[in-house]
């Protein structure tokens, strides 16, 4: 596909590769650091001459915080072990195939940093630290759900009663922790609970649907598509019902307690002075806090283990004596925790709810999975490939809002990163 | 038109590290039946699979009528009037029969099919054949046999010069063989050909013209049939030397038995029945037997993969019969299987997932992998077992077949089983890994192990076996012990086929 660049086969060892890390790292940090104090006036003034200080706004601290992440990396690699059968540090090859290779291979990355280049020259106010806090911050819940997905999608599955899980989740835990004295309160009666009973009631909640998820996956050995459809169905149903009752007869649900708003609204480190640090999200420490908790399962336990197992070859798990019963189980009530969590936040930080919460929250799960390389064949997969699909689209999503791309446009765009995405990620299966 | 409506001269076929066909010539003469003979794994099936088109020969030249025609799909070779009756049978089940038969070739205008002339055409055809089946009840509703029998309608209405028939009578009954061979004595009338494939010795000198002999990939030659009988053919298919070597026995089995089965019987209709025998410490019992004689579905019910009927099963004085390989590892009961890619290995998954998958719960406090002692245990097990890879990280599909199996192997040994059930578990493996197997089970032998070893391959049976089980048809038909081990009472044993 990309023969027509033929660059001569070059070889250079693995330790100078990294070494060019360090050295690409160490220019970006020095060249941020320079552009920072030329920007703050105490060093270079004379750069202001050259470019336009006030349009790079936070640009000098990201340059900063990529070169160092590069360096650390090449440093890291540099001086990390061999492989644990004595095997060599391969060269690195630079050739066309290798080339082509690379391209393939962070085709999607690639892609998203040309636009974000298009959108900072477009509209340079979006090299800020406010913006990418602010995408962290739309990052997180949908991170927590696109986690969840991800076990469905690593053995060979999905999970389309995700969103409405969502839904299920936000309603009950804000049914239940109203202040008391708004006025159309969902149960009047209801005298001020600890904070923490509804949240996991509602979680507790989407865990039963999900173990009837799994029952039906598992016992019947009925496929997820079809098995998660009845089950979001019946979950829109019994959530619509439940938010129909009298007195609040779909009503949409707020005067949430502060206490509860918090756990999605709060931020921290906020700068006193007006147009000082934003202050970062409490979304964005939970979110990572799980992601290390879902690695630590899929990488760490008897459990992640069987869930790769099952997913890589379910005929040879079976064999093999895995308990495919239970582990499937587990994966679709462990999926439907991280929905409820998700839920709730997506509740606090909006301060209200209606059954229509989370719809098609599922989809955009998958795609952002998808994107990140989680196979739909199943069990190939990676946290740190969910992650940054999740961002990829949150990026994306936020770039063209911010350049005044019209919704309908993002749409199309959306489609097209998911078809080319796929389309990638299957050449390169294709090859072996 | 020429003497032989058929040539195939010097076709020659090789896979990664095994030669499936070496310059094999057959020639095949028109409205006669030509039986194509030999052991599992001789090239029968490959041979067949290159004249349709399903295999390209690497080299090897095919004439049809004298012209030379190179066939490069199953459809080309329909085209060119060749037919071919598949051992496995792949119908589509909710679809009419008559929708199977004319697949591909519905007649109609256009786009459009005329279900009215299907229907006409499919009851002409089965008319003909004297096939009492409706052509409008779904294929999945007919027995095993009447749709092999619809399978054969099939072929027929293709208007093929050349039919293939792969053990076409493996599922049919006495009747429904009688009815078959009244249906081949037709089309032999009618000048085709037939290229007929059976295990079925008797059936092959009833119904064949000439009888091609294969082995090792190689034609050993062709006979009229009138010339020969069932002895000769047997010597034909196993007269082979002994060239592959196995590793030294030191170690007798012991009296101790450690696994006793009873009068075990599969609860799917047409599987084995009463299978019975007892397995002793530090012994390798062979089991033997051809195609369709119903040995894997019987290890695999004995491994809790597919139901049991009825039947005791003792090990260490407690009875049990496992529901599923769970339980089955429990007592210490480990197996191959045949299907190494499908069943066995995770392809997509490193070395060391594969190789502690079995035991994982034995490095895990909690449900916590202990990272540290899971490696070990697995560089450590493929260590011992001398399994070639650059690292523990390596995806197993990028290993040689031989040294997928050691992983497999070494996956079991961490599972602490002492009753190896290893089904085929050199197929695929090129000769010097074969040996490496052969040290591996030798040597599992020794540390007080048992093996129960599935083969095909007559000198693998008789090389590494203390006895050996002969099934046929899912009954055991004999047992032989060393001083009695012969290629032709095995073969004997193998073709008892009960009336």
């Amino acid at each position: 596909m990309f023969s027509i660049f033929s660059i001569k086969e070059k070889r250079i060892p693995r330790s100078r590769y990294y070494f060019y890390f360090c050295l690409v790292g160490g220019f970006l940090v020095l060249l941020g650091a320079i552009l920072y104090l030329a920007k703050r006036g105490l060093f270079f003034t004379g750069l202001g001459h050259v470019v336009n200080l006030k349009r790079i706004f936070d640009l000098p601290f990201f340059l900063v915080l990529i070169g160092a992440s590069l360096g650390l990396k090449g440093l890291l690699h540099r001086f990390s072990r061999g492989g644990e059968f004595g095997e060599l540090e391969e060269d690195v090859i630079f050739s066309s195939k290798t080339f082509a290779n690379f391209m393939t291979r962070y085709a999607i990355l690639l892609a998203m940093l040309v636009l974000v280049v298009v959108i900072c020259v477009i509209q340079p106010r979006f090299m800020q630290i406010r913006v990418a806090l602010d995408i962290l911050t739309q990052s997180s819940t949908r991170l927590i759900i696109a986690l969840g997905i991800c076990f469905t999608l690593l053995i060979a599955g999905t999970d389309l009663s995700a969103g409405r899980m969502v839904g299920l989740a936000a309603v009950i835990s804000t049914s239940m922790l109203q202040t008391a004295v708004y006025a159309n309160r969902f149960f009047p009666d209801l005298p001020q609970v600890n904070l923490y009973l509804p949240i996991l009631l509602a979680i507790l909640a989407c865990m039963i649907f999900g173990a009837l998820n799994g029952f039906l996956v598992a016992r019947y050995d009925m496929h997820p598509f079809i098995a998660t459809l009845a089950t979001q169905v019946i979950i829109y149903g019994v959530c619509s019902l439940y938010f129909d009752l009298p007195p609040n007869n779909s009503q949409p649900i707020g005067g949430v307690r502060p206490d509860f708003a918090a756990l999605g609204q709060t931020k921290f480190l906020v700068g006193s002075a007006p147009g000082g640090f934003p202050g970062i999200s409490i979304l964005i420490p939970i979110a990572a806090v799980i992601c290390v908790i879902i690695w630590f399962i899929l990488n760490k336990t008897v459990f992640g283990k069987n869930v790769y197992a099952i997913g890589g070859n379910r005929e040879a798990a079976v064999v093999a004596g895995i308990n495919v019963f239970r582990s499937i189980m587990g994966i679709f009530i462990l999926a439907s925790c991280l929905y409820g969590i998700g839920g709730v936040l997506e509740a606090a930080r909006t301060a209200g709810a209606t059954n229509q919460y989370g719809a098609g929250y599922e989809l955009d799960a998958i795609a952002a999975c998808v994107v990140g390389g989680v196979s739909l064949n199943g069990g190939i997969g990676r946290v740190s490939g969910i992650v940054s699909g999740v961002l990829i689209f949150t990026v994306i999503q936020y770039g063209l809002q911010f350049i005044n791309v019209s919704p309908m446009w993002q749409q199309v765009i959306k489609g097209v990163i998911i078809a080319v995405a796929v389309a990638i990620d299957l050449t390169k299966y294709r090859r072996k | 038109m020429g003497e032989y409506v058929l040539e195939m001269k010097g076709i020659t076929k090789e896979f990664p590290g095994v030669v499936a066909l070496d310059q094999v010539s057959l020639n095949v003469r028109p409205g006669s039946v030509h039986a194509l003979m030999g052991e599992n794994g001789a090239g029968k099936s490959t041979l067949m699979k290159c004249l349709f088109g399903i295999y390209r020969s690497d080299s090897g030249e095919v004439r049809l009528d004298g012209k030379p025609v190179s066939i490069r799909s199953a459809r080309q070779a329909m085209d060119l009037g060749i037919s071919m009756i598949h051992q496995e049978l792949h119908p589509i089940r909710h679809r009419p029969v008559m929708e199977n038969v004319w697949l591909g070739r519905f007649p109609g205008r256009g786009f459009l099919v005329d279900h009215h002339a299907m229907y006409e055409r499919t009851r002409e055809l089965f008319q003909q054949l004297e096939l009492d089946v409706d052509p409008r009840v779904p294929a999945g509703t007919l027995s095993a046999a009447r749709l092999q029998l619809v399978e054969i309608a099939r072929a027929v209405s293709c208007n093929a010069d050349i039919i293939i028939m792969d053990e076409p009578t493996s599922s049919l009954t006495e009747n429904e063989t009688e009815h078959l061979f009244r249906i081949i004595e037709k089309l032999r009338h009618d000048g085709i050909a037939i290229i007929y494939i059976s295990h079925k010795l008797e059936e092959i000198l009833r119904i064949s013209d000439e009888v091609s002999v294969m082995r090792d990939g190689r034609l050993i030659g062709t006979w009229p049939s009138s010339e020969l009988s069932t002895d000769d053919i047997i010597k034909l298919m196993v007269g082979r030397d002994l060239t592959n070597r196995f590793p030294p026995k030191t170690r007798r089995p012991s009296d101790e038995v450690v696994l006793s089965v009873r009068n075990l019987c599969s609860s799917e209709p047409g599987s084995f029945q009463d299978v019975s025998f007892d397995l002793r410490r530090s012994e390798i019992l062979g089991v033997g037997g051809l195609v369709g004689a119903q040995r894997t579905e019987f290890v695999e019910a004995l491994f809790g993969l597919r139901g049991i009927a009825s039947g005791v099963v003792t090990r260490n004085g407690e009875r049990f019969l496992a529901r599923s390989p769970r339980e089955a590892k429990r007592h210490g009961l480990a197996l191959l299987t045949e299907e190494r890619r499908a069943t066995g290995i995770f392809g997509i998954l490193p070395v060391l997932e594969n190789t502690v998958v079995a035991s994982q719960s034995r490095y895990a406090s909690f449900g916590v992998l202990k990272e540290h002692s899971r490696t070990e245990a697995a560089r450590a097990s493929c260590q011992e077992l001398n399994v070639k890879t650059p690292s523990l990280s390596t995806l197993i599909q990028n290993l040689s077949g031989g040294n997928q199996q050691k992983v497999l192997i070494a996956r079991w040994l961490l599972t602490h089983s002492d009753i190896l059930i290893l089904d085929e578990p050199t197929r695929g493996i090129d000769v010097g890994a074969k040996y490496e197997i052969y040290t591996i089970m030798l040597r599992q032998i020794e540390l007080g192990r048992s093996i129960i070893m599935i083969s095909s391959e007559m000198p693998e049976l008789m090389g590494m076996s203390d006895r050996i089980m002969v099934m046929c048809e899912g009954r055991v038909t004999g047992f032989l012990e060393p001083e009695q081990f012969d290629q032709v009472e095995i073969m004997r044993l193998a073709t008892q086929f009960s009336k």
